[in-house]
């Protein structure tokens, strides 16, 4: 530290700290920076009169906005507003949370209750009851996550590998958009085609301007919307150029051309739009999804969404953003719940905000999880990127929680890209001028984001796109070009999407598509009543969860261990001379080394040679005037019990303990076990110099001396999460070697070459 | 209580009903679901119109939401079947209409309305544009916005 230091240190620290980034906003009703319980939001209130609602919230009807009028007009279940409104909010939160209340009728009396009513509602839940709440409430029992397909140069044969990767990885929706407004058609078709490379039944939608996105619809390409976009005051939503009656319509629009609709809202949209009316976010959001359950869509992306980053700004903004999807589940709308943007540089943040989400399940638990590079994200960057997809998967497996998603085997993987990139290209090259060398395929295979690719540039996308338009191309054009090059399944799996379409099955809450079959939640509703019901994870999909990518088995370390073994056997030599009696020579240190040490265990946790270990301990003894006996225990591979036994065979009286997974103790014979002389316990810092200081420590003991302890350089790992697998793995194979009756052995060892 | 075994709804269908009463439905050019196969598209035996959805198909949708206690659902699909039959173009024009500032008065959005029950029977979908008419002179969204 500098004399002109002036403040405390650690401050310099957390400033380095990615959170420093984020920034923090004082609650501000006035200003629109709350997060709930605003001294704006009204008093839920409902007056009908002659079956006519003539007061909400406080306003009268003649002074209603849109938004209110539509609420009035199309939300309410009349014959059973007044027995909901009535219910103190207090006591109906605790029905929210009670197993022994049904979720039919939770929804049921949802619908008599106005926006200011369900926001004081919500108001009484923790964070831990929003999340128990939402279990109960979501409405399709199975969870499911959608993938965010997208890249920076709109490349479609990239686009239609990662398409096949998300499939792989589990999504049962691909989102993409563009960079350049002109791409749609290919952005669709690759990531239909991609997708169709692993499995039918994903839903694909390509987010764009609204009559063009219903274009590229018709022509087959995609097959659900989510981006009706309804704000909760009046303002907003003229500014974002529609009305509840225009957006009605577009919906109605969207289900005759048997598209899945979902709208899109979120807290802080109202606050960056600068219309917020002073009122809280989860109250302007309870209009909003009152809204849309009035207007007839069968589920919204909220929670948030773009806004979540501002949100999650104020206090208690991380409790808003899930209270506004229980709250689109309560009103039984399928909830894509939002974590589709980064809210914060800090990953402890993103780590916390996606649990209550993977605890509960959602209907999509990402309304956009970002399956690609965060930079190729067209969206911007999600809260899980392909950066942090492992991290998810391990979150899925810690918790043995649902979030769609399961580890891919890798050649597994390289074959769906291969297949992807070899099928978009001849789609590409029967309907476009568009040609691909097998140099720019074999960039794409391989590569994490558009970085590294060699293949089309957004130009040369755009005009593709100009020859798709100019042909009027439409699905049947790129089934039969699959079905022409050989792409028969691929073909086929098109088709099958395109015939699902004809039932509209899909159009029903909370569709899904596996196997060919459409899930929502008509024919596999959410029923949670306590423990056991609801989803459980079967035997087989708890089993997809569990596997990672490096997975240790004792199998993996054994194999390991062997071939370091057979690699350095021309090192060294152990020859067992016979029962080891105490030595005499007051100069003379042995050391204790384990049943496996050396036999089936070869290098230390840290990588160490165990053999250039033993050289450099028997070196340090003598360094220092020490005359070194190397003694194997067979009776224990505990340090200390190590340690001490050799200490009582040694003629000074001091004695090293050694594991094969190199934990070290010195150790005196007069000593309990447990209170040694030095111990170094982390075992995977120690270094080959460092074993030669602790031989000659251990030998200015045998000699009398006081020397200064050895100390091990430690930087804060988390040496657990690093090598606890291995040592418990390496520490059970030296314990099945022990035969306890057996004596301490008299070693000979000898060692060839050393450097 | 499983999908399965609900009560069959009022129209009588199963859900889903591509898996369990695909023969209820046809599609525009009247094949049997069976029939969109890739061998008859590659042949040219039905076409890519056949891949729509039908009004048939909306409506029994609607009544399988309302059997699932979903009315706004049900609702908005019956509006969905009435807009199968009109051309694209026509329903971007009304949606365009409905746009704030568009429609200049409530008697441009009323002629639509008009419009749309008389040529094509979009009886509901017309209630929806009266009313709009109705709130947006009230609140007064036809003024000029660009």
């Amino acid at each position: 530290m500098s004399d002109s230091q002036n403040h405390w240190a650690r401050y310099d620290l957390w400033d380095e700290r990615h959170l420093s980034l984020d920034r923090f906003a004082v609650e501000d009703p006035e200003n629109g920076f709350c997060a709930s319980a605003s001294p704006h939001d009204p008093k839920p209130t409902l007056v009908i009169e002659n079956g006519r609602i003539v007061e909400m919230d406080g306003v009268l009807a003649s002074e209603f906005d849109m938004i209110d009028e539509f609420i009035a007009r199309h939300y309410f279940d009349l014959t059973i507003a007044e027995e909901a409104m009535s219910i103190d909010s207090r006591k109906f939160a605790h029905m929210l949370v009670d197993v022994n209340v049904p979720r039919e009728r939770l929804v049921k009396l949802s619908a008599g209750m106005t926006p200011a009513k369900l926001a004081d509602v919500l108001g009484h839940l923790s964070t831990l009851e929003l999340a128990f709440a939402n279990s109960k409430l979501r409405c399709r029992r199975q969870p499911s996550n959608q993938a965010h397909v997208t890249n920076a140069k709109d490349d479609p044969v990239q686009m239609a590998a990662d398409a096949a990767t998300a499939a792989l990885y589990g999504f049962d929706e691909i989102e993409t958009t563009v960079r350049v407004a002109s791409n749609g058609r290919t952005n669709a078709i690759a990531c239909a085609v991609g997708a169709a490379v692993v499995r039918d039944g994903i839903l694909v939608q390509c987010s764009l301007e609204e009559a063009e996105e219903l274009r590229i619809a018709l022509a087959g390409f995609t097959s659900y919307t989510e981006t009706m976009s309804v704000y909760g005051t009046e303002e907003s939503f003229i500014d974002g150029d529609d009305t509840p009656w225009s957006k009605a319509f577009l919906t109605a629009v969207y289900a005759s051309r048997g598209l899945k609709a979902r709208c899109t809202s979120g807290s802080s949209a109202e606050l960056l739009m600068g219309f917020h009316e002073g009122k809280s976010m989860l109250y302007l959001e309870a209009r909003c999804v009152c809204l849309q359950r009035a207007m007839g869509v069968q589920g919204t992306q909220n929670g948030g969404i773009d806004g979540a980053p501002l949100t999650s700004s104020v206090p208690r903004g991380g409790w808003e953003l899930l209270a506004e999807n229980v709250l689109a589940a309560l009103l039984d709308l399928e909830c894509a719940s939002g974590n589709d943007t980064r809210h914060s540089e800090s990953e402890i943040r993103v780590g916390a905000k996606i649990m209550p989400y993977l605890m509960s399940g959602t209907d999509f638990i990402c309304s956009g999880f970002g399956s690609i590079a965060k930079y190729d994200n067209s969206f911007n960057a999600s809260l899980f990127n392909a950066e942090e997809m492992e991290d998810f998967l391990a979150l899925q497996r810690e918790y043995q929680v649902e979030g769609g998603l399961q580890h891919v085997a890798e050649d597994q993987l390289m074959a769906a890209r291969a297949r992807a990139i070899e099928a978009i290209s001849a789609v590409l090259e029967t309907l476009t001028s568009a040609r691909l060398t097998d140099a720019q395929k074999r960039s794409i295979l391989y590569a994490h984001g558009s970085d590294e690719t060699h293949s089309f540039l957004p130009g040369e996308v755009s005009k593709m796109n100009a020859a798709l338009l100019e042909r009027n191309v439409t699905f049947v054009d790129v089934v039969q070009a699959l079905a022409a090059r050989g792409f028969t399944t691929e073909a086929t799996r098109l088709l099958s999407m395109a015939r699902q379409r004809v039932t509209g099955d899909y159009l029903q809450t909370a569709a899904i598509i596996r196997d060919g079959r459409v899930i929502s939640a008509v024919n596999d509703p959410n029923r949670y009543r306590g423990p056991g019901t609801g989803y459980v994870l079967t035997e087989e999909r708890r089993q997809a969860i569990n596997r990672m990518r490096r997975e240790v088995s004792k199998r993996d370390v054994l194999d390991g261990e062997g071939a370091a073994g057979q690699q350095d056997s021309r090192h060294w030599q152990i020859k067992a001379k016979g029962t080891a009696e105490p030595g005499q020579d007051p100069r003379e240190v042995v050391i204790g080394i384990s049943p496996g040490f050396g036999i089936r265990l070869h290098k230390t946790t840290g990588g160490v040679p165990l053999y250039r270990v033993l050289s450099a301990l028997m070196e340090g003894i003598r360094e220092r005037g020490g005359r070194p006996r190397v003694v194997r225990m067979h009776h224990t591979a505990d340090t200390s019990f190590l340690g001490l036994t050799a200490a009582r065979l040694s003629g000074s009286g001091v004695g090293i303990g050694i594991q094969g997974k190199g934990t070290t103790v010195i150790h005196r014979h007069d000593q309990a076990p447990h209170m040694n002389l030095e111990l170094f316990s982390q075992a995977p810092l120690i270094g080959e110099a460092d074993y030669r200081a602790i031989g000659g420590n251990a030998a200015r003991y045998a000699l009398g001396q006081s020397p200064t302890p050895v100390t091990i350089s430690y930087r804060g790992q988390a040496l657990g999460a690093r090598f606890h697998v291995q040592t418990a793995m390496l520490y059970a194979i030296e314990t099945s070697m022990i035969e306890s009756e057996q004596d301490p052995e008299e070693l000979e060892v000898e060692f060839y070459d050393r450097r | 209580m499983t999908g399965d075994e609900r009560p069959d709804n009022p129209a009588g269908a199963s859900y889903p009903v591509g898996e369990k009463s695909a023969e209820r439905l046809r599609t525009r050019h009247g094949h049997p679901l069976r029939e969109l196969t890739l061998d008859n598209l590659l042949a040219g035996q039905v076409i890519a119109s056949d891949f729509a959805i039908t009004a048939g198909g909306l409506r029994l949708q609607a009544a399988i939401a309302e059997q699932a206690g979903r009315p706004n659902l049900a609702q908005n699909l019956r509006r969905g079947a009435e807009l199968v039959v009109i051309p694209d173009n026509v329903l971007l024009d009304v949606y365009e209409l409905l746009r704030p500032g568009r429609a200049k008065s409530e008697d441009e959005l009323r002629a639509t309305a008009r419009q749309l029950r008389d040529t094509y029977g979009a009886k509901e979908t017309a209630s929806l544009l009266e009313e709009a008419a109705l709130v947006y002179e009230r609140r007064g969204v036809f003024q000029r916005r660009f």
